[in-house]
C-alpha cells in the first residue's frame, strides 16, 4: 500500500534541494574588509592598488587579498582589529580623493550568489556597530510653517491696504483680528487669493479660513494649517533628510548603511562596523542652508568680450573684489567640477524658502523645480530680478559639520564647511516669491528640489535613540547564538529519537530540514539575523516537533484500538492533520501579531516565528509522511517502531 | 517508550473547584503584584542611559554602585551578566527631563552621563572597557508600549474569532480566559521577582500566547472530535477523555520546547536570558492550563454534543436546481 504519488516524492525532493542551495550561503562567513572607491576626482588603477599596498606594509598590517574591481578596490583582513587599523591607515595615505569604507565582504561562491542565493545581512548585534534612530521634529515644523504664513498674510494685508488690529500665530492657527466685518471679508478674499494657493492645480489649499466669533469691535478671522499640508511638508522633510543622510553617511566610511524611514516621521541609521559615535553623530547633526547669489556675468560672460571667463579665474585666482570662486556640482569637460564666479551679495537664504519640488513644466511638460520664497524671501527676490532679466543666478548648497579639535589643551568647536553651487538658470522674467527652474532632466529635476529642502531647515531632526554594540560582543553572540540553535536542536533529536524510535528518527530528519528550509527562506527574504530572531529560530525548532509528537501519539492511539500498522500509519497522519492546522493556524494569528510592531528585535522574531510556523508545517506532516511511506509502504509491515 | 500510562483515567474535572482555586489565587497575587509592584521596565520602555562595561576580574556590584553614588549618579542599577565579568549599568533621568519634546536636551545629557560613567569607573579600576551604550528617549518607550497593547488586542480578537468559526463561542471564551490566565501569571511572575521587563520579554509573552493557544486548541480539537463520535455524551466523561487521551501528547511536547529553551537559556547569553526564562515559565503554566484550567471553563460554559455537530448542508436549492 502505498498512497503517495511518485511526482509529490519529486516536488518534495526539489523543495530540499532547493532548501539546502538557498541556506548554504549561511555556512560561508564574510571576511572584514576595507573597499576603497574614487569620489568625483579620483580613479581606481593599478596605481591605486600599489598605493594602498605600500599603506598597508608601511604599517606592517597583514592582509589577505587586495582585489582590484571595475571601479572599487577590495582589501580583506583575517580580523575586524586589523580592519579598522588598515581603513585609518588608507584614508591617511589617500586623503580626500578616496571613500574608505569598512565592509564585509561576501566569500559566497559566484555561482551561488549568480542564482540569488545569499547569506542573511547580520544585526548589528551580531556584528557590532550603531544605531540611531532620528525623529522630524513635526511640531517645530508646524510653528515655523504656521509663522510663515501668518508673515505672508500680514504682508499680503499691507500691500491691500487692509487695516487690522492684530495677526497672531497661536496654538489654535493665525487669528487676525478686523475692526469691520467688511474688512474681515476683504480680508479673507485677499487671503484666497494671494496667500492660500494650492501647491499644485487641483489640490487643497493649505490653509483652512474660518470667521471667528465677533464681538462689537473686533472680527476674527481664523486661518488654520490643514492636517494634509502638514503632513505633505512633513512627508517631503522625511524625505529629503533620507538623501542628504544617505550622502553624509557615505562620507563617515559605511559600504552598507542602513538608512530607513520608520512610521511617519522617524528615520532609522544604522551603520555597521561603527564604534566612534562621536563621529557619526557630528555627521549626522549637520547643518546645511542656501544662498541664492548673482552669477557675476562681468567676469564670466562671453570670452571674446574681453571677460576672462570661470575657468581662468580658477587657475589664475585673480577673483574681481565683490565676487567669489565656487564649484559647481555638475562635472565640467575635463572631469572636475565646474568653476563660477557668484557675486558677493546673497539675494535669499535657505531661511526665506518655503518649498521646492520637482513638477512638470506647467508650459511645456518637460521636468522643473517649483520654488516658493516667503514674503521676506520674495520681496528681494522680485527687487533683484527687475534689473536682471537675462542673466543668470546660482543656488548654493552649504553644509556645516560640526569638529571638536583639542587646541592647547582645550576643545574648540569649529565647522568643516562645504560649498557647492547646485543649480545656475538664466532669470528670463521678472518673479517675486514663486519661480521655476526649467531646463532640467527628470532625476536632476528630483535631486535639486531634494537638496534645497534639505537646505531650508525646515524641521529640525532629533536623535532619540542610540545604541552602541562593539564588534567583540557582536562575535561573542555570534557564537553563543550558534551554540544554542545547536545544543536546542541536538537535545530534541535525542529526546524524539529515544521516545518515539524510529518514527522519532524520521522526525528528527524533518526537523533537520526544518531547520534548513527556514534559513533557506529567510535568506531569500534577506532578513536580518538578530539575537531575537534566533531566539525564534530556537523556539521554531522546539515547537514544530509538536506536529510529529501529535502525529506519533496518534498512530499508537490507533494500534491500541487494534488498526493494522498500516491503517495506523493512515488513520494517524488524518486525524492529526486537522488538529495540527487547527493549532498552527491560531499560532499564527500570534505571530502576525508581532508583525504589529513597526520595527525592531519584535518585528524579526515575528517574522522568524511566521515563516517557521509555515515551513514546519511542510517538514513535519508531508515529509514525514513521505519517508514513512517509503520505509513502510512496500512491505508487509508486523510492527510500527514508534 | 512510554511515560504516561495511556489508559489513564484521571477524573481532572472533579478537581474542578480546586485546580480553578488555585488559578484564582494565582492571578490574585500576579494582580495584586502588578498592580502594587508593577514591572520593572528596562530601557526600552521608559528611556534612560545603559553603558555595559566589561571587568577583568568578576566585579562588585555594590562597590561599582557606591562608586557611582559618590560621584552623583544616583540610583544607578548594577547588574553583573552571569557567568561573565560583564555588568549593566542603568540610570534613568528625572521625570523633569523625560518630559516630551525635549528629546535634543535629553541626548546631549544622555552622552554626557555615558561617558561619565565610564571614566568614573576608570578612575577607579583603569582596566575597565565600554562594551556598549545605549539611550532611548521617553516617547519611544511610550509607542513601545501601545504597540504591545495593540498587538495583544489583536491576537485576542483574532483568536477569538477563528476559534469562534472552527469550534463554538465557548471554546473561544475557554481559549481567551485560558490566554489572560496564563499572561497574566507570567507578567506577575515579572512583577513579583522584579526581574526586568525589555522587548525581547515582551516579545516572548506574546510567543507564550501562541504557545499556550496551540496546546488549548489540541486539546478543544479532541473535546470536539469525542462529542460527535459519542453516542451518550456525558459532558464531564467527554472532557475527562480529551484531557487524558492528549495528556500524554500535552506533556511530551511542554517538555520537548522546553529542553530547547533550556539550552537557549543556557548557551545563548545575557541577550536571551529573559526571552528563553519567559518561555519556560510560559510553557509551565500554560501546559498546567491546558490540563486543570481550559476545560472546566469549558463545562462551566455548558457545552453540549449538540452544539458540535456539523452543520448539515441545507442541499434544498441545490435539489431545485435542473
Amino acid at each position: 500500500m502505498n498512497d503517495f504519488a511518485k511526482w509529490r516524492y519529486a516536488l518534495i525532493a526539489v523543495v530540499l534541494i532547493l532548501g539546502a542551495i538557498y541556506a548554504l550561503p549561511n555556512a560561508f562567513f564574510p571576511q572584514p574588509a576595507v573597499q576603497v572607491s574614487a569620489n568625483r576626482t579620483g580613479t581606481v588603477d593599478q596605481a591605486l592598488k600599489e598605493k594602498v599596498q605600500g599603506a598597508l606594509e608601511k604599517d606592517k598590517l597583514a592582509f589577505k587579498s587586495l582585489e582590484l574591481n571595475k571601479d572599487t578596490l577590495l582589501a580583506e583582513f583575517n580580523d575586524s582589529d586589523t580592519q579598522n587599523k588598515a581603513q585609518a591607515a588608507i584614508s591617511k595615505a589617500l586623503g580626500d580623493q578616496y571613500n574608505v569604507a569598512l565592509n564585509m565582504a561576501s566569500t559566497v561562491p559566484g555561482w551561488l550568489r549568480a542564482i540569488g542565493a545569499n547569506s542573511m545581512p547580520l544585526g548589528l548585534d551580531l556584528q557590532g556597530g550603531v544605531h540611531f534612530l532620528l525623529e522630524v521634529d513635526q511640531k517645530a515644523a508646524l510653528d515655523k510653517m504656521q509663522q510663515r504664513y501668518r508673515d505672508d498674510i500680514a504682508g499680503a494685508l499691507r500691500d491691500a491696504k487692509i487695516r487690522y488690529e492684530t495677526i497672531n500665530s497661536s496654538a489654535n492657527g493665525i487669528v487676525a483680528t478686523f475692526k469691520s466685518d467688511e474688512d474681515r471679508k476683504a480680508a479673507g478674499n485677499v487671503i484666497a487669493k494671494q496667500v492660500n494657493q494650492p501647491e499644485k492645480l487641483g489640490d487643497q489649499p493649505p490653509l483652512e479660513l474660518t470667521d471667528g466669533a465677533a464681538t462689537a469691535d473686533s472680527f476674527p478671522l481664523i486661518a488654520k494649517v490643514r492636517e494634509s499640508t502638514a503632513l505633505a511638508a512633513s512627508r517631503s522633510t522625511i524625505s529629503s533628510n533620507l538623501t542628504t543622510l544617505r550622502n553624509r553617511v557615505n562620507q563617515l566610511g559605511v559600504s552598507e548603511p542602513l538608512i530607513q524611514q520608520q512610521g511617519a516621521n522617524r528615520i532609522v541609521v544604522e551603520l555597521a562596523g561603527v564604534h566612534d559615535t562621536a563621529e557619526a553623530k557630528k555627521i549626522l547633526g549637520a547643518q546645511a542652508t542656501l544662498e541664492w547669489r548673482a552669477v557675476d556675468e562681468n567676469a564670466t560672460g562671453a570670452a571674446n568680450l574681453g571677460n576672462p571667463g570661470a575657468y581662468e579665474i580658477a587657475k589664475t585666482g585673480n577673483v574681481p573684489p565683490e565676487s567669489r570662486l565656487y564649484y559647481m556640482q555638475r562635472i565640467g569637460p575635463d572631469g572636475k567640477p565646474e568653476p563660477i564666479i557668484l557675486s558677493k551679495k546673497v539675494i535669499a537664504g535657505g531661511n526665506d524658502l518655503v518649498n521646492a519640488t520637482a513638477i512638470p513644466d506647467p508650459q511645456t511638460g518637460t521636468p522643473a523645480v517649483s520654488i516658493q520664497l516667503n514674503a521676506k524671501g520674495g520681496a528681494k527676490m522680485l527687487e533683484f530680478t527687475q534689473q536682471a532679466v537675462g542673466k543668470r543666478m546660482g543656488v548654493v548648497y552649504i553644509e556645516r559639520v560640526p569638529q571638536t579639535q583639542i587646541v592647547d589643551g582645550k576643545e574648540v568647536r569649529t565647522f568643516k564647511e562645504t560649498q557647492e553651487v547646485i543649480n545656475a538658470a538664466t532669470i528670463q522674467g521678472v518673479f517675486g516669491s514663486r519661480f521655476q527652474t526649467t531646463g532640467l532632466g527628470q532625476k536632476e529635476a528630483s535631486d535639486l528640489a531634494l537638496l534645497l529642502r534639505a537646505g531650508s531647515l525646515a524641521a529640525p531632526v532629533d536623535i532619540v535613540e542610540e545604541r552602541v554594540i562593539g564588534a567583540s560582543l557582536g562575535q561573542e553572540n555570534i557564537d553563543k547564538g550558534f551554540k544554542a540553535v545547536l545544543l536546542g536542536l541536538l537535545a530534541v533529536l535525542i529526546a524524539a529519537a529515544i521516545y518515539y524510535k524510529l518514527f522519532g528518527l524520521i522526525a528528527d530528519v524533518a526537523l533537520v530540514f526544518n531547520l534548513v528550509l527556514l534559513v533557506a527562506v529567510l535568506s531569500l527574504f534577506q532578513a536580518t539575523l538578530t539575537m531575537p530572531g534566533i531566539a525564534g529560530i530556537v523556539l521554531t525548532l522546539g515547537m514544530a516537533i509538536d506536529a510529529n509528537v501529535l502525529i506519533c501519539e496518534r498512530i499508537r492511539e490507533e494500534q491500541r484500538n487494534g488498526a493494522t500498522p498500516l491503517a495506523a500509519i493512515k488513520a494517524g497522519y488524518e486525524k492529526a492533520w486537522a488538529t495540527i492546522l487547527d493549532a498552527n493556524v491560531t499560532h499564527l494569528l500570534a505571530a502576525v501579531a508581532l508583525l504589529f510592531f513597526g520595527s525592531g528585535p519584535i518585528k524579526g522574531f515575528g517574522v522568524t516565528l511566521l515563516i517557521g510556523i509555515l515551513t514546519s508545517m511542510f517538514t513535519s506532516v508531508t515529509l514525514t509522511h513521505a519517508i514513512v511511506n517509503l520505509v513502510h509502504g512496500r512491505r508487509k509491515v508486523k510492527a510500527l517502531s514508534v | 517508550m512510554e511515560i504516561f500510562n495511556h489508559d489513564s483515567k484521571i477524573d481532572f474535572l472533579r478537581l474542578r473547584t480546586i485546580s480553578i482555586g488555585v488559578s484564582i489565587v494565582l492571578l490574585l497575587i500576579s494582580l495584586g503584584a502588578l498592580a502594587t509592584r508593577g514591572l520593572n521596565y528596562a530601557l526600552d520602555f521608559t528611556g534612560g542611559v545603559l553603558v555595559e562595561a566589561a571587568y577583568p576580574a568578576p566585579p562588585e556590584a555594590n562597590a561599582i554602585r557606591d562608586t557611582l553614588e559618590a560621584a552623583g549618579f544616583h540610583n544607578a542599577q548594577v547588574t553583573p551578566y552571569l557567568g561573565t565579568n560583564d555588568v549593566a549599568i542603568r540610570l534613568q533621568l528625572g521625570e523633569a527631563g523625560a518630559a516630551k519634546g525635549e528629546a535634543g536636551d535629553d541626548l546631549k545629557k544622555m552622552n554626557q552621563i555615558a561617558d561619565n560613567v565610564i571614566a568614573t569607573l576608570k578612575a577607579k579600576d583603569a582596566d575597565v572597557t565600554k562594551k556598549s551604550a545605549s539611550f532611548v528617549s521617553a516617547s519611544v518607550g511610550e509607542e513601545l508600549k501601545s504597540d504591545g497593547i495593540v498587538a495583544v488586542i489583536f491576537v485576542i480578537i483574532g483568536i477569538m474569532i477563528y476559534i469562534g468559526i472552527r469550534f463554538e463561542w465557548r471554546f473561544a471564551i475557554a481559549a481567551i480566559a485560558s490566554e489572560f490566565h496564563d499572561t497574566i501569571i507570567v507578567l506577575g511572575f515579572y512583577a513579583l521577582t522584579h526581574r526586568e521587563f525589555d522587548v525581547n520579554v515582551l516579545a516572548s509573552v506574546l510567543a507564550v500566547v501562541g504557545y499556550s493557544i496551540n496546546d488549548k486548541v489540541v486539546v478543544f480539537d479532541r473535546v470536539r472530535e469525542l462529542f460527535r463520535s459519542a453516542r451518550r455524551a456525558e459532558p464531564v466523561e467527554i472532557l475527562n477523555k480529551a484531557i487524558n487521551s492528549t495528556l500524554s501528547r500535552t506533556i511530551i511536547t511542554a517538555l520537548f520546547t522546553a529542553i530547547t529553551m533550556i539550552a537557549l537559556y543556557l548557551f545563548g547569553g545575557s541577550a536571551v536570558h529573559g526571552f528563553a526564562l519567559t518561555m519556560v515559565i510560559g510553557i509551565v503554566v500554560g501546559t498546567l492550563s491546558s490540563i486543570f484550567f481550559a476545560n472546566p471553563i469549558l463545562y462551566w460554559l455548558g457545552v453540549s454534543k449538540k452544539d458540535l455537530m456539523p452543520v448539515a448542508r441545507d442541499n434544498s436549492e441545490l435539489a431545485r436546481r435542473p
